[in-house]
């Protein structure tokens, strides 16, 4: 096994660690090492052939491959080594990381790392379609690197379960590309996609949107056949009666993203049961000193400008961590209030400018954003909407937190 | 005739109102700007659409080249685009900005790629 010393160790090459790398370079540290597993760098965006990104950052709209190849253009000019086909089998407490690279087993030594795992999608076996087992089930972002990467036309005649960015970005695609999509099927009463993916995708093309209804079954022995689909009540159940067979040979799914927090795990880092990420400081550091985190490993995201940005400031914190400078003064609570599914960091000093990210319960309109300590407001944020698809972040300044006990976001 | 839209221009996504002729808005509500009313039109009397999809590549170390308009086009041109582009097959190695064809179906739009593929080394 090779052995391997570094300052800053950073876990997955995708947005998030591209950018972590370069922020980190720039405040100078030079002994750092950018581990990812796939034959290249970029992560999901090498399959992301779609305009959006960069509109927060570039002020542009750029596609996935456009809006990565600037980041590793950046990488590559600042010489930050990386290692690709390599990935990591196991991290402890003392940032030892062992990893599985082309050449050997190598055990990397640490000071500091950042976690840049990404998410992975939610498969049929985790919301446990029933029926039978054919082909041609697939989750969009498969469906995705099929068509996008290896040029294979998984299906003609699609049923899209869930309605997340993922999936509206695929029923385009799969009409672009001459297959039909029969139907984009969603449970709850809303589109979990961002509103410009529904017009430009599903309003675009007549492709119709099923609210509260779910598939209840598959059918077909060896290629999908056909879904049933059913009305749904308020608690999620089908509505016996409602149900309706639509023929087809294809069913993608794009119910949701799990971020990959399995080797945070092994290195005892504590997770948010709701954001399924680990729960960190204003810094983005976890509750193993010098660990951080960032990106959709941390929480999902619906821009990667935001990814971006968040491992900006990941990669400056472990740059402070290795150069003695992070002063880890975070012991006031932040917790979601009323409205709030959950909001991010979970601790704060109370002597730093902080921004905050969350994400709301369900859609609305004409709402404020409270904080507040105890019963004393300490600012209201108004929004003309709000959506549970679309995160929200705002900038608190540290006037604003001086002797702050413990502090509460609510939906007013 | 009426219709109604969520405006995609920022975070705010006005439920407009419109009821429209032919060729000009008569009523619009909702918009709390005017950006909404510029929105509205356009998307009534000329949509456009970025596009992208994706161009056959010889001896790349991908199969694939994912491309893009370099400009919006009209919205009912996208199927008929797809159809120019189908058959299309260039040879790697390939940058992000070349242009693969220009002034498609005289739009006044070039098809350029989106991303750098090099060329497959053969062992």
């Amino acid at each position: 096994m090779i052995k391997k010393e570094v300052d800053i160790a950073i876990i997955g090459g995708g947005p998030t660690g591209l950018s972590a790398a370069i922020s980190a370079r720039k405040e100078g540290i030079d002994n750092i090492l950018l581990i990812e597993r796939n034959e290249n760098l970029g992560g999901i965006l090498n399959q992301c052939i779609h305009e959006g990104f960069g509109i927060e950052i570039f002020e542009e709209t750029l596609t996935g491959p456009e809006y990565m190849q600037r980041f590793i253009d950046k990488v590559e000019q600042l010489k930050i080594p990386y290692m690709l086909n390599s990935m990591v089998l196991d991290i402890n407490k003392k940032k030892e990381i062992i990893v599985c690279s082309p050449e050997d087993l190598i055990k990397v030594k640490a000071k500091a790392v950042v976690l840049a795992m990404g998410c992975r999608e939610r498969t049929r076996g985790n919301i446990c379609i029933p029926g039978t087992r054919p082909s041609g089930v697939y989750t969009a972002g498969c469906a995705q690197n099929f068509i996008n990467l290896k040029n294979y036309m998984v299906g003609k005649r699609v049923v899209v379960l869930g309605s997340g960015d993922i999936g509206l970005i695929m029923a385009r695609r799969f009409k672009l590309e001459g297959a039909e999509v029969l139907a984009v099927v969603e449970i709850l009463p809303y589109s979990s996609g961002l509103p410009r993916n529904v017009v430009q995708c599903l309003e675009d093309y007549d492709i119709p949107l099923y609210l509260k209804h779910t598939v209840v079954n598959v059918v077909g022995r060896k290629r999908v056949e056909g879904v049933i689909i059913a009305k749904v009540d308020e608690r999620w159940r089908p509505v016996k009666g409602t149900e309706k067979k639509i023929k087809c040979d294809t069913l993608l799914l794009s119910v949701g993203l799990i971020p990959e927090n399995e080797l945070s795990k092994m290195a005892g880092i504590s997770l948010d049961p709701i954001t399924n990420g680990s729960r960190v400081t204003e810094n983005l550091e976890t509750n193993i000193k010098g660990i951080f985190a960032c990106g959709n490993v941390l929480h999902v995201h619906d821009l990667v400008d935001y990814v971006t940005l968040e491992a900006e400031l990941a990669g400056k914190s472990a740059a402070a961590f290795v150069k003695g400078e992070l002063r880890n003064e975070s012991n006031i609570k932040v917790t979601a209030g009323n409205g709030i599914r959950y909001v991010l960091p979970h601790l704060i000093s109370g002597k730093n400018d902080v921004k905050f990210s969350l994400r709301v319960m369900c859609p609305d309109r004409n709402r404020k954003i409270v904080v507040k300590d105890g019963e004393k407001i300490l600012t209201k944020i108004p929004k003309m909407r709000v959506n549970p698809s679309e995160m929200i972040q705002f900038n608190l300044k540290k006037e604003y937190l001086e002797d702050v006990k413990e502090l509460r976001v609510e939906l007013e | 005739m009426k219709k109604k839209f969520v405006c995609i221009i920022c975070p705010n996504g006005c439920e407009i109102e419109v009821k429209y002729s032919e060729e000009e808005i008569e009523k619009i509500s909702g918009n709390l700007c005017e950006k909404g009313l510029d929105y509205v039109k356009k998307e009534l009397f000329s949509p456009e659409r970025g596009l992208t999809s994706s161009v056959n590549l010889k001896n790349g170390l991908l199969p694939l080249v994912s491309v893009k308009t370099s400009k919006p086009i009209p919205k009912e041109k996208i199927f008929a685009l797809m159809d120019e582009i189908a058959d299309i097959e260039i040879e790697a190695p390939v940058k992000i900005g070349d242009i693969i064809v220009k002034d498609i179906l005289g739009t006044g739009v070039d098809i350029i790629v989106t991303k750098n593929v090099d060329k497959r080394i053969h062992s």
